[in-house]
Protein backbone atom coordinates (compact mmCIF):
# COMPACT_ATOMS: atom_id res chain seq x y z
CA UNK A 1 0.00 0.00 0.00
CA UNK A 2 1.43 3.33 -1.09
CA UNK A 3 0.58 5.17 2.13
CA UNK A 4 2.31 2.55 4.21
CA UNK A 5 5.51 2.95 2.21
CA UNK A 6 5.28 6.69 2.76
CA UNK A 7 4.96 6.09 6.48
CA UNK A 8 7.84 3.65 6.77
CA UNK A 9 10.43 5.42 4.64
CA UNK A 10 13.93 4.02 4.67
CA UNK A 11 15.25 6.98 6.69
CA UNK A 12 12.69 6.29 9.39
CA UNK A 13 13.50 2.59 9.58
CA UNK A 14 17.19 3.47 9.65
CA UNK A 15 16.78 5.87 12.57
CA UNK A 16 14.65 3.29 14.37
CA UNK A 17 17.29 0.57 13.94
CA UNK A 18 20.23 2.85 14.73
CA UNK A 19 18.99 5.78 16.74
CA UNK A 20 21.31 8.81 16.86
CA UNK A 21 22.33 10.60 20.05
CA UNK A 22 21.07 7.69 22.08
CA UNK A 23 21.40 7.69 25.86
CA UNK A 24 21.28 10.19 28.68
CA UNK A 25 23.58 13.09 29.58
CA UNK A 26 24.59 13.24 33.22
CA UNK A 27 22.03 15.36 35.02
CA UNK A 28 22.85 17.63 36.60
CA UNK A 29 24.35 19.53 34.91
CA UNK A 30 22.12 18.49 31.98
CA UNK A 31 18.36 18.95 32.25
CA UNK A 32 16.28 15.76 32.09
CA UNK A 33 12.62 15.52 31.02
CA UNK A 34 10.39 12.48 30.49
CA UNK A 35 7.50 12.35 28.05
CA UNK A 36 4.78 9.69 27.90
CA UNK A 37 2.06 8.75 25.51
CA UNK A 38 -0.40 7.26 28.02
CA UNK A 39 -2.45 5.67 25.25
CA UNK A 40 0.26 3.39 23.94
CA UNK A 41 2.95 3.50 26.60
CA UNK A 42 5.60 5.12 24.38
CA UNK A 43 8.20 6.89 26.44
CA UNK A 44 10.92 9.40 25.57
CA UNK A 45 13.58 10.77 27.89
CA UNK A 46 15.29 13.93 26.65
CA UNK A 47 18.42 15.26 28.35
CA UNK A 48 19.73 18.63 27.16
CA UNK A 49 22.74 20.76 27.84
CA UNK A 50 22.16 24.47 27.18
CA UNK A 51 25.03 26.93 27.38
CA UNK A 52 25.37 30.50 26.05
CA UNK A 53 22.00 30.34 24.30
CA UNK A 54 22.99 27.22 22.37
CA UNK A 55 21.73 23.64 22.65
CA UNK A 56 25.21 22.22 23.12
CA UNK A 57 24.17 18.61 23.45
CA UNK A 58 21.07 16.41 23.47
CA UNK A 59 20.48 12.74 24.12
CA UNK A 60 17.40 10.62 23.70
CA UNK A 61 16.39 7.56 25.71
CA UNK A 62 13.13 5.64 26.12
CA UNK A 63 11.22 3.05 24.18
CA UNK A 64 8.35 2.90 21.78
CA UNK A 65 7.26 2.40 18.21
CA UNK A 66 9.35 3.13 15.12
CA UNK A 67 7.62 6.47 14.56
CA UNK A 68 8.13 7.89 18.06
CA UNK A 69 11.71 6.67 18.31
CA UNK A 70 12.85 7.64 14.82
CA UNK A 71 11.19 11.03 15.06
CA UNK A 72 13.07 11.75 18.29
CA UNK A 73 16.31 10.53 16.73
CA UNK A 74 15.83 12.73 13.67
CA UNK A 75 14.96 15.62 15.96
CA UNK A 76 18.14 15.23 17.97
CA UNK A 77 20.22 15.52 14.81
CA UNK A 78 18.26 18.55 13.61
CA UNK A 79 18.57 20.61 16.79
CA UNK A 80 21.94 19.69 18.24
CA UNK A 81 24.39 22.60 18.27
CA UNK A 82 21.76 25.15 17.20
CA UNK A 83 20.88 28.40 18.94
CA UNK A 84 17.77 28.21 21.11
CA UNK A 85 15.71 30.47 18.77
CA UNK A 86 16.65 28.18 15.86
CA UNK A 87 15.71 25.10 17.89
CA UNK A 88 12.35 26.61 18.76
CA UNK A 89 11.70 27.56 15.17
CA UNK A 90 12.54 24.03 13.96
CA UNK A 91 10.10 22.65 16.55
CA UNK A 92 7.43 25.08 15.35
CA UNK A 93 7.94 24.15 11.70
CA UNK A 94 7.78 20.44 12.46
CA UNK A 95 4.62 20.82 14.50
CA UNK A 96 3.01 22.83 11.72
CA UNK A 97 3.77 19.95 9.36
CA UNK A 98 2.13 17.49 11.74
CA UNK A 99 -0.87 19.73 12.30
CA UNK A 100 -1.51 20.17 8.59
CA UNK A 101 -3.75 17.12 8.87
CA UNK A 102 -6.00 18.83 11.39
CA UNK A 103 -6.37 21.93 9.23
CA UNK A 104 -7.45 19.66 6.36
CA UNK A 105 -10.18 18.33 8.61
CA UNK A 106 -11.38 21.83 9.47
CA UNK A 107 -14.26 23.55 7.74
CA UNK A 108 -11.99 24.95 5.08
CA UNK A 109 -11.58 28.57 6.06
CA UNK A 110 -8.32 27.87 7.88
CA UNK A 111 -5.85 27.39 5.04
CA UNK A 112 -3.14 25.00 6.15
CA UNK A 113 0.01 26.95 6.74
CA UNK A 114 2.51 26.18 4.00
CA UNK A 115 5.49 24.30 5.38
CA UNK A 116 8.85 24.75 3.74
CA UNK A 117 9.77 21.07 3.49
CA UNK A 118 13.26 21.89 2.29
CA UNK A 119 14.01 23.75 5.50
CA UNK A 120 13.19 20.53 7.37
CA UNK A 121 15.82 18.47 5.60
CA UNK A 122 15.67 14.81 6.64
CA UNK A 123 12.75 15.56 8.94
CA UNK A 124 10.56 15.87 5.87
CA UNK A 125 10.65 12.06 5.76
CA UNK A 126 8.11 12.14 8.57
CA UNK A 127 5.45 13.84 6.47
CA UNK A 128 3.92 10.45 5.63
CA UNK A 129 2.75 10.27 9.24
CA UNK A 130 0.22 13.01 8.55
CA UNK A 131 -1.94 10.50 6.68
CA UNK A 132 -2.17 8.35 9.82
CA UNK A 133 -3.77 10.63 12.41
CA UNK A 134 -3.35 8.14 15.28
CA UNK A 135 0.40 8.13 14.73
CA UNK A 136 0.84 11.92 14.88
CA UNK A 137 1.00 11.64 18.67
CA UNK A 138 3.86 9.17 18.27
CA UNK A 139 5.75 11.50 15.93
CA UNK A 140 5.36 14.57 18.15
CA UNK A 141 6.15 12.90 21.50
CA UNK A 142 9.89 13.67 21.39
CA UNK A 143 9.25 17.22 20.19
CA UNK A 144 6.79 18.01 22.95
CA UNK A 145 9.22 16.56 25.45
CA UNK A 146 12.02 18.76 24.09
CA UNK A 147 9.79 21.84 24.30
CA UNK A 148 9.02 20.99 27.89
CA UNK A 149 12.72 20.45 28.63
CA UNK A 150 13.62 23.86 27.15
CA UNK A 151 10.85 25.55 29.13
CA UNK A 152 11.91 23.87 32.35
CA UNK A 153 15.54 24.75 31.75
CA UNK A 154 14.49 28.37 31.21
CA UNK A 155 16.08 28.35 27.77
CA UNK B 1 -21.12 -27.25 15.88
CA UNK B 2 -20.82 -23.76 14.52
CA UNK B 3 -21.91 -23.34 10.91
CA UNK B 4 -19.29 -20.86 9.77
CA UNK B 5 -20.98 -19.67 6.59
CA UNK B 6 -24.27 -19.11 8.37
CA UNK B 7 -22.68 -17.25 11.26
CA UNK B 8 -20.56 -15.02 9.05
CA UNK B 9 -23.60 -14.11 6.98
CA UNK B 10 -25.34 -12.97 10.16
CA UNK B 11 -22.79 -10.21 10.86
CA UNK B 12 -23.16 -7.34 8.37
CA UNK B 13 -19.89 -5.65 9.30
CA UNK B 14 -17.98 -8.64 7.96
CA UNK B 15 -18.99 -7.47 4.49
CA UNK B 16 -16.92 -4.32 5.00
CA UNK B 17 -13.69 -3.75 3.17
CA UNK B 18 -10.69 -1.78 4.39
CA UNK B 19 -8.22 -0.61 1.74
CA UNK B 20 -10.17 -2.67 -0.82
CA UNK B 21 -9.62 -5.86 1.17
CA UNK B 22 -12.35 -7.74 3.07
CA UNK B 23 -12.08 -6.94 6.77
CA UNK B 24 -10.45 -9.47 9.11
CA UNK B 25 -11.81 -8.51 12.49
CA UNK B 26 -9.56 -9.73 15.30
CA UNK B 27 -10.47 -7.28 18.05
CA UNK B 28 -13.45 -8.93 19.70
CA UNK B 29 -11.85 -8.70 23.16
CA UNK B 30 -12.15 -4.91 22.82
CA UNK B 31 -15.63 -5.02 21.34
CA UNK B 32 -17.54 -7.67 19.42
CA UNK B 33 -19.48 -7.24 16.21
CA UNK B 34 -23.28 -7.39 16.24
CA UNK B 35 -25.48 -9.77 14.27
CA UNK B 36 -28.18 -8.23 12.10
CA UNK B 37 -30.91 -9.55 14.38
CA UNK B 38 -29.59 -7.45 17.29
CA UNK B 39 -29.51 -4.35 15.09
CA UNK B 40 -33.00 -5.18 13.80
CA UNK B 41 -34.38 -5.69 17.29
CA UNK B 42 -33.19 -2.22 18.26
CA UNK B 43 -34.49 -0.50 15.12
CA UNK B 44 -37.78 -2.30 15.48
CA UNK B 45 -38.04 -1.07 19.04
CA UNK B 46 -37.38 2.54 18.03
CA UNK B 47 -39.74 2.35 15.04
CA UNK B 48 -42.58 0.66 16.90
CA UNK B 49 -42.47 0.71 20.67
CA UNK B 50 -40.33 3.56 21.94
CA UNK B 51 -41.50 5.39 25.05
CA UNK B 52 -39.99 6.05 28.44
CA UNK B 53 -40.28 3.08 30.75
CA UNK B 54 -42.14 2.50 34.00
CA UNK B 55 -44.43 5.49 34.44
CA UNK B 56 -46.55 5.61 31.30
CA UNK B 57 -49.95 3.91 31.11
CA UNK B 58 -50.44 4.09 27.33
CA UNK B 59 -49.79 1.14 25.08
CA UNK B 60 -46.29 1.83 23.82
CA UNK B 61 -45.07 2.83 27.30
CA UNK B 62 -46.26 -0.52 28.55
CA UNK B 63 -44.55 -2.27 25.63
CA UNK B 64 -41.30 -0.46 26.28
CA UNK B 65 -41.49 -1.34 29.97
CA UNK B 66 -42.22 -4.96 29.11
CA UNK B 67 -39.26 -5.12 26.74
CA UNK B 68 -36.93 -3.48 29.25
CA UNK B 69 -37.94 -5.72 32.15
CA UNK B 70 -38.01 -8.73 29.84
CA UNK B 71 -34.39 -8.08 28.98
CA UNK B 72 -33.42 -9.01 32.55
CA UNK B 73 -34.84 -12.48 31.94
CA UNK B 74 -33.05 -13.01 28.63
CA UNK B 75 -29.71 -11.91 30.09
CA UNK B 76 -30.29 -13.73 33.38
CA UNK B 77 -31.11 -16.93 31.59
CA UNK B 78 -27.76 -16.85 29.77
CA UNK B 79 -25.80 -16.87 33.04
CA UNK B 80 -28.09 -19.10 35.07
CA UNK B 81 -29.63 -16.41 37.28
CA UNK B 82 -32.62 -17.94 39.07
CA UNK B 83 -34.27 -14.61 39.90
CA UNK B 84 -33.40 -12.22 37.09
CA UNK B 85 -36.07 -9.67 38.03
CA UNK B 86 -34.35 -9.23 41.38
CA UNK B 87 -30.74 -9.91 40.40
CA UNK B 88 -29.94 -8.23 37.08
CA UNK B 89 -29.03 -4.53 37.25
CA UNK B 90 -28.46 -2.64 34.01
CA UNK B 91 -25.54 -0.22 33.98
CA UNK B 92 -23.52 1.45 31.25
CA UNK B 93 -20.75 -1.17 30.99
CA UNK B 94 -18.52 -3.44 33.08
CA UNK B 95 -16.66 -0.42 34.40
CA UNK B 96 -19.83 1.15 35.78
CA UNK B 97 -20.96 -2.20 37.21
CA UNK B 98 -17.72 -2.55 39.14
CA UNK B 99 -17.86 1.08 40.32
CA UNK B 100 -21.39 0.48 41.51
CA UNK B 101 -20.38 -2.64 43.41
CA UNK B 102 -17.20 -1.14 44.89
CA UNK B 103 -18.86 2.08 46.02
CA UNK B 104 -22.20 0.73 47.18
CA UNK B 105 -21.12 -2.55 48.76
CA UNK B 106 -17.52 -1.63 49.52
CA UNK B 107 -18.43 1.85 50.71
CA UNK B 108 -20.69 0.46 53.44
CA UNK B 109 -19.18 -2.93 54.26
CA UNK B 110 -15.47 -2.15 54.39
CA UNK B 111 -13.52 -0.56 57.22
CA UNK B 112 -9.89 0.39 57.78
CA UNK B 113 -9.03 -3.02 59.26
CA UNK B 114 -10.44 -5.01 56.34
CA UNK B 115 -8.72 -6.42 53.29
CA UNK B 116 -9.70 -6.69 49.63
CA UNK B 117 -8.05 -9.25 47.33
CA UNK B 118 -7.63 -8.69 43.58
CA UNK B 119 -5.08 -10.00 41.07
CA UNK B 120 -2.21 -8.61 39.03
CA UNK B 121 -4.01 -9.58 35.81
CA UNK B 122 -7.04 -7.35 36.41
CA UNK B 123 -8.26 -4.77 33.92
CA UNK B 124 -7.95 -1.21 35.27
CA UNK B 125 -11.74 -1.32 35.75
CA UNK B 126 -11.20 -3.79 38.61
CA UNK B 127 -8.25 -1.90 40.10
CA UNK B 128 -8.79 1.85 40.04
CA UNK B 129 -12.22 1.87 41.79
CA UNK B 130 -10.59 -0.03 44.69
CA UNK B 131 -7.76 2.49 44.90
CA UNK B 132 -10.23 5.36 44.99
CA UNK B 133 -12.28 3.73 47.76
CA UNK B 134 -9.13 2.78 49.62
CA UNK B 135 -8.17 6.45 49.85
CA UNK B 136 -11.44 7.12 51.61
CA UNK B 137 -11.58 4.04 53.85
CA UNK B 138 -8.02 2.82 54.18
CA UNK B 139 -8.49 -0.96 53.84
CA UNK B 140 -5.64 -3.17 52.70
CA UNK B 141 -5.47 -4.12 49.01
CA UNK B 142 -3.83 -7.51 48.42
CA UNK B 143 -2.72 -8.88 45.07
CA UNK B 144 -2.75 -12.43 43.75
CA UNK B 145 0.37 -12.87 41.62
CA UNK B 146 0.72 -14.31 38.11
CA UNK B 147 3.23 -17.07 37.27
CA UNK B 148 5.45 -17.49 34.24
CA UNK B 149 2.70 -19.36 32.44
CA UNK B 150 0.30 -16.45 32.85
CA UNK B 151 -1.80 -18.17 35.50
CA UNK B 152 -2.81 -17.00 38.97
CA UNK B 153 -0.44 -18.07 41.76
CA UNK B 154 -2.74 -19.66 44.27
CA UNK B 155 -0.25 -21.24 46.70
CA UNK B 156 -0.70 -18.42 49.19
CA UNK B 157 -4.40 -17.86 48.52
CA UNK B 158 -5.43 -18.86 52.05
CA UNK B 159 -2.99 -16.38 53.48
CA UNK B 160 -4.26 -13.62 51.19
CA UNK B 161 -7.87 -14.37 52.05
CA UNK B 162 -7.33 -14.41 55.81
CA UNK B 163 -9.21 -11.41 57.15
CA UNK B 164 -10.38 -10.41 53.66
CA UNK B 165 -13.98 -9.38 53.07
CA UNK B 166 -14.04 -9.64 49.29
CA UNK B 167 -12.21 -11.30 46.44
CA UNK B 168 -12.69 -9.52 43.10
CA UNK B 169 -11.14 -11.25 40.13
CA UNK B 170 -11.49 -11.65 36.39
CA UNK B 171 -12.78 -14.93 34.99
CA UNK B 172 -10.65 -14.54 31.88
CA UNK B 173 -7.73 -12.21 31.26
CA UNK B 174 -8.22 -9.76 28.41
CA UNK B 175 -4.44 -9.81 27.82
CA UNK B 176 -3.29 -13.37 28.49
CA UNK B 177 -6.50 -15.19 27.70
CA UNK B 178 -6.01 -17.15 30.93
CA UNK B 179 -9.19 -18.77 32.19
CA UNK B 180 -9.19 -18.57 35.98
CA UNK B 181 -10.57 -21.33 38.25
CA UNK B 182 -13.55 -19.32 39.45
CA UNK B 183 -15.35 -22.16 41.26
CA UNK B 184 -12.20 -22.92 43.23
CA UNK B 185 -11.68 -19.23 44.03
CA UNK B 186 -15.31 -18.87 45.11
CA UNK B 187 -15.00 -21.84 47.46
CA UNK B 188 -11.82 -20.43 48.96
CA UNK B 189 -13.35 -16.97 49.44
CA UNK B 190 -16.40 -18.44 51.15
CA UNK B 191 -14.24 -20.61 53.39
CA UNK B 192 -12.74 -17.39 54.68
CA UNK B 193 -16.07 -15.64 55.06
CA UNK B 194 -15.42 -13.35 52.08
CA UNK B 195 -17.70 -12.75 49.10
CA UNK B 196 -16.52 -13.07 45.51
CA UNK B 197 -17.15 -10.62 42.69
CA UNK B 198 -16.21 -11.78 39.19
CA UNK B 199 -15.27 -9.58 36.24
CA UNK B 200 -17.09 -11.51 33.53
CA UNK B 201 -16.39 -9.08 30.66
CA UNK B 202 -14.38 -11.71 28.76
CA UNK B 203 -15.96 -14.91 30.09
CA UNK B 204 -19.69 -14.35 29.59
CA UNK B 205 -19.30 -13.85 25.80
CA UNK B 206 -17.02 -16.85 25.25
CA UNK B 207 -17.49 -19.53 27.93
CA UNK B 208 -20.44 -21.33 29.47
CA UNK B 209 -21.08 -19.39 32.71
CA UNK B 210 -23.50 -20.53 35.41
CA UNK B 211 -23.45 -18.31 38.48
CA UNK B 212 -25.02 -21.01 40.66
CA UNK B 213 -22.69 -23.78 39.60
CA UNK B 214 -19.72 -21.45 40.16
CA UNK B 215 -21.27 -20.36 43.46
CA UNK B 216 -20.23 -16.73 43.02
CA UNK B 217 -21.88 -13.66 44.57
CA UNK B 218 -21.62 -10.89 42.00
CA UNK B 219 -20.55 -10.58 38.37
CA UNK B 220 -20.03 -7.61 36.03
CA UNK B 221 -20.08 -7.75 32.23
CA UNK B 222 -20.62 -5.63 29.11
CA UNK B 223 -23.13 -6.03 26.30
CA UNK B 224 -20.75 -4.75 23.61
CA UNK B 225 -18.35 -7.63 24.10
CA UNK B 226 -21.12 -10.25 23.82
CA UNK B 227 -22.57 -9.40 20.40
CA UNK B 228 -24.81 -6.67 21.83
CA UNK B 229 -24.80 -2.87 21.54
CA UNK B 230 -22.56 -0.41 23.41
CA UNK B 231 -24.07 1.67 26.20
CA UNK B 232 -25.33 -1.11 28.45
CA UNK B 233 -23.68 -3.39 30.96
CA UNK B 234 -24.83 -5.74 33.68
CA UNK B 235 -24.23 -6.21 37.36
CA UNK B 236 -25.60 -9.55 38.49
CA UNK B 237 -25.79 -9.97 42.26
CA UNK B 238 -27.42 -12.50 44.57
CA UNK B 239 -30.67 -11.19 45.98
CA UNK B 240 -29.45 -11.13 49.58
CA UNK B 241 -26.45 -9.06 48.60
CA UNK B 242 -28.25 -6.67 46.29
CA UNK B 243 -31.00 -6.01 48.84
CA UNK B 244 -28.42 -4.90 51.39
CA UNK B 245 -26.65 -2.51 49.02
CA UNK B 246 -27.44 1.23 49.18
CA UNK B 247 -28.00 3.28 45.99
CA UNK B 248 -24.98 4.54 44.04
CA UNK B 249 -26.25 6.91 41.32
CA UNK B 250 -29.38 8.67 42.48
CA UNK B 251 -32.27 10.69 41.09
CA UNK B 252 -35.44 9.70 39.28
CA UNK B 253 -36.39 6.09 38.67
CA UNK B 254 -34.56 4.69 41.70
CA UNK B 255 -36.93 5.87 44.41
CA UNK B 256 -40.04 4.64 46.15
CA UNK B 257 -40.77 8.01 47.71
CA UNK B 258 -39.26 11.47 47.94
CA UNK B 259 -40.34 13.96 50.60
CA UNK B 260 -38.98 17.29 51.76
CA UNK B 261 -37.20 15.49 54.57
CA UNK B 262 -35.62 12.69 52.55
CA UNK B 263 -36.30 9.76 50.26
CA UNK B 264 -36.91 6.03 50.25
CA UNK B 265 -35.10 4.07 47.55
CA UNK B 266 -36.86 1.51 45.38
CA UNK B 267 -36.36 -2.19 45.93
CA UNK B 268 -34.50 -4.54 43.63
CA UNK B 269 -32.49 -3.59 40.56
CA UNK B 270 -34.39 -0.30 40.04
CA UNK B 271 -32.69 1.06 43.13
CA UNK B 272 -29.49 1.20 41.10
CA UNK B 273 -30.93 2.46 37.82
CA UNK B 274 -31.25 6.21 38.25
CA UNK B 275 -32.61 8.22 35.34
CA UNK B 276 -33.97 7.00 32.00
CA UNK B 277 -32.20 3.70 31.30
CA UNK B 278 -30.74 2.54 27.96
CA UNK B 279 -33.97 0.94 26.73
CA UNK B 280 -33.09 0.17 23.11
CA UNK B 281 -29.76 -1.18 24.33
CA UNK B 282 -31.57 -3.47 26.76
CA UNK B 283 -33.62 -4.75 23.83
CA UNK B 284 -30.36 -5.28 21.94
CA UNK B 285 -28.49 -7.09 24.71
CA UNK B 286 -31.52 -9.33 25.29
CA UNK B 287 -31.47 -10.32 21.63
CA UNK B 288 -27.73 -10.92 21.80
CA UNK B 289 -28.20 -13.13 24.87
CA UNK B 290 -30.89 -15.14 23.06
CA UNK B 291 -28.64 -15.51 20.03
CA UNK B 292 -25.68 -16.71 22.11
CA UNK B 293 -27.96 -19.14 23.90
CA UNK B 294 -29.22 -20.53 20.60
CA UNK B 295 -25.65 -20.97 19.36
CA UNK B 296 -24.79 -22.56 22.69
CA UNK B 297 -21.81 -21.35 24.68
CA UNK B 298 -20.32 -24.85 24.57
CA UNK B 299 -20.28 -24.70 20.78
CA UNK B 300 -18.93 -21.15 20.82
CA UNK B 301 -16.16 -22.20 23.19
CA UNK B 302 -15.29 -25.29 21.10
CA UNK B 303 -15.10 -23.24 17.94
CA UNK B 304 -12.93 -20.54 19.49
CA UNK B 305 -10.67 -23.05 21.24
CA UNK B 306 -10.02 -24.96 18.02
CA UNK B 307 -9.34 -21.69 16.22
CA UNK B 308 -6.93 -20.55 18.95
CA UNK B 309 -5.04 -23.85 18.71
CA UNK B 310 -4.83 -23.48 14.94
CA UNK B 311 -3.66 -19.86 15.13
CA UNK B 312 -0.98 -20.59 17.74
CA UNK B 313 0.37 -23.47 15.66
CA UNK B 314 0.48 -21.40 12.50
CA UNK B 315 2.11 -18.46 14.29
CA UNK B 316 4.84 -20.57 15.87
CA UNK B 317 5.42 -22.46 12.61
CA UNK B 318 5.89 -19.17 10.81
CA UNK B 319 7.92 -17.20 13.34
CA UNK B 320 9.42 -19.65 15.83
CA UNK B 321 11.53 -17.98 18.47
CA UNK B 322 10.91 -14.51 17.06
CA UNK B 323 7.38 -14.77 18.44
CA UNK B 324 6.51 -14.36 22.12
CA UNK B 325 2.95 -15.23 23.08
CA UNK B 326 1.97 -14.31 26.62
CA UNK B 327 -0.31 -16.57 28.62
CA UNK B 328 -0.87 -20.32 28.77
CA UNK B 329 0.20 -22.38 25.77
CA UNK B 330 -2.43 -25.02 26.60
CA UNK B 331 -5.61 -23.94 24.79
CA UNK B 332 -7.78 -25.75 27.33
CA UNK B 333 -6.64 -23.15 29.88
CA UNK B 334 -7.06 -20.04 27.73
CA UNK B 335 -9.61 -18.25 25.62
CA UNK B 336 -9.22 -16.83 22.12
CA UNK B 337 -7.02 -13.89 23.07
CA UNK B 338 -3.48 -13.91 21.72
CA UNK B 339 -1.15 -11.18 22.99
CA UNK B 340 2.20 -11.28 21.32
CA UNK B 341 5.38 -9.51 20.38
CA UNK B 342 7.37 -10.24 17.25
CA UNK B 343 11.13 -9.75 17.36
CA UNK B 344 12.03 -6.09 17.55
CA UNK B 345 8.87 -4.90 15.79
CA UNK B 346 6.88 -2.64 18.10
CA UNK B 347 3.23 -3.50 18.68
CA UNK B 348 2.12 -0.20 17.12
CA UNK B 349 3.98 -0.92 13.95
CA UNK B 350 2.61 -4.46 13.85
CA UNK B 351 -0.93 -3.14 14.14
CA UNK B 352 -0.28 -0.50 11.48
CA UNK B 353 1.07 -2.99 8.97
CA UNK B 354 -1.73 -5.43 9.71
CA UNK B 355 -4.21 -2.65 9.04
CA UNK B 356 -2.85 -2.35 5.53
CA UNK B 357 -3.93 -6.02 5.17
CA UNK B 358 -7.35 -5.14 6.65
CA UNK B 359 -6.44 -7.19 9.72
CA UNK B 360 -7.75 -5.44 12.84
CA UNK B 361 -5.73 -6.06 16.01
CA UNK B 362 -5.04 -3.85 19.01
CA UNK B 363 -1.62 -2.61 20.17
CA UNK B 364 -0.86 -1.28 23.63
CA UNK B 365 -1.26 -2.10 27.30
CA UNK B 366 -4.90 -3.22 27.04
CA UNK B 367 -5.84 -1.34 30.22
CA UNK B 368 -3.85 -3.76 32.35
CA UNK B 369 -0.68 -1.87 33.26
CA UNK B 370 0.16 -3.76 36.46
CA UNK B 371 0.14 -6.96 34.39
CA UNK B 372 2.23 -5.39 31.62
CA UNK B 373 4.79 -4.23 34.20
CA UNK B 374 4.86 -7.75 35.59
CA UNK B 375 5.42 -9.18 32.11
CA UNK B 376 8.09 -6.55 31.53
CA UNK B 377 6.66 -5.45 28.18
CA UNK B 378 5.47 -1.90 27.46
CA UNK B 379 3.05 -3.03 24.79
CA UNK B 380 1.80 -6.12 22.99
CA UNK B 381 -0.23 -6.64 19.87
CA UNK B 382 -3.43 -8.52 20.64
CA UNK B 383 -5.46 -10.61 18.23
CA UNK B 384 -8.73 -11.87 19.69
CA UNK B 385 -11.36 -14.17 18.25
CA UNK B 386 -15.13 -14.21 18.17
CA UNK B 387 -17.53 -16.91 17.08
CA UNK B 388 -17.53 -15.43 13.55
CA UNK B 389 -13.78 -15.87 13.00
CA UNK B 390 -12.35 -18.69 10.94
CA UNK B 391 -8.99 -20.30 10.17
CA UNK B 392 -8.83 -18.03 7.11
CA UNK B 393 -8.67 -15.07 9.52
CA UNK B 394 -5.78 -16.69 11.37
CA UNK B 395 -4.04 -17.25 8.02
CA UNK B 396 -4.51 -13.57 7.14
CA UNK B 397 -2.94 -12.63 10.47
CA UNK B 398 0.11 -14.79 9.74
CA UNK B 399 0.47 -13.38 6.21
CA UNK B 400 0.23 -9.80 7.47
CA UNK B 401 2.83 -10.51 10.12
CA UNK B 402 5.21 -11.86 7.50
CA UNK B 403 5.09 -8.41 5.93
CA UNK B 404 5.81 -6.74 9.24
CA UNK B 405 8.75 -9.06 9.89
CA UNK B 406 10.08 -8.38 6.39
CA UNK B 407 9.79 -4.59 6.64
CA UNK B 408 11.60 -4.48 9.97
CA UNK B 409 14.10 -7.24 9.21
C1 LIG C 1 -11.63 -8.10 31.67
C2 LIG C 1 -12.24 -6.75 31.38
N1 LIG C 1 -12.79 -6.06 32.38
C3 LIG C 1 -13.37 -4.86 32.18
C4 LIG C 1 -13.43 -4.29 30.93
C5 LIG C 1 -14.07 -2.95 30.77
O1 LIG C 1 -15.20 -3.05 29.98
P1 LIG C 1 -16.00 -1.75 29.56
O2 LIG C 1 -15.03 -0.88 28.84
O3 LIG C 1 -17.09 -2.25 28.69
O4 LIG C 1 -16.49 -1.12 30.82
C6 LIG C 1 -12.85 -4.97 29.87
C7 LIG C 1 -12.86 -4.38 28.50
O5 LIG C 1 -11.86 -4.04 27.93
C8 LIG C 1 -12.26 -6.23 30.09
O6 LIG C 1 -11.69 -6.92 29.08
Amino acid sequence: MADLEELYREIILDHYRSPRNRGELASPPAHRTEGFNPLCGDEIVVTIDVLDGVLQDIKIAGQGCSISQSSASLMSGAVKGKSIPDVRSTIATFKTLMLSHESHLGDGDAEPEAVDLKSLGELAALQGVVKFPVRIKCATLGWNTLTQALDEAGA
Amino acid sequence: MINEAEIRAAFPLLKRELHNTPIVYLDTAASSLQPQRVIDAMSHYYANSHANVHRGVYGTAEEATGLYEGARHAVGSLIGSKHPAQEIVFTKNTTESINLFVNSWGGTKLGPDDAVVISIMEHHANIVPWFVLQERIGFELRWIGVDGNGELMLDNLDELLTGAKVLSVTAMSNVLGTINPIAELAAAAHRHGAIIHVDGAQSVPHLPVDVDALDIDLMSFSSHKMLGPTGIGVLWARREILTAMPPFLTGGGMILDVRTDGFTPADGPSRFEAGTPPIAEAVGVAEAARYLKELGLDAVRDHEQALTAYALDRLFDAFGDELTVHGPRDVARRGGVISFTLGEVHAHDIAQILDSHAVCVRPGHHCAKPLMRHLGVPATARASFGVYNTTADADALVEGLRDAAKLFA
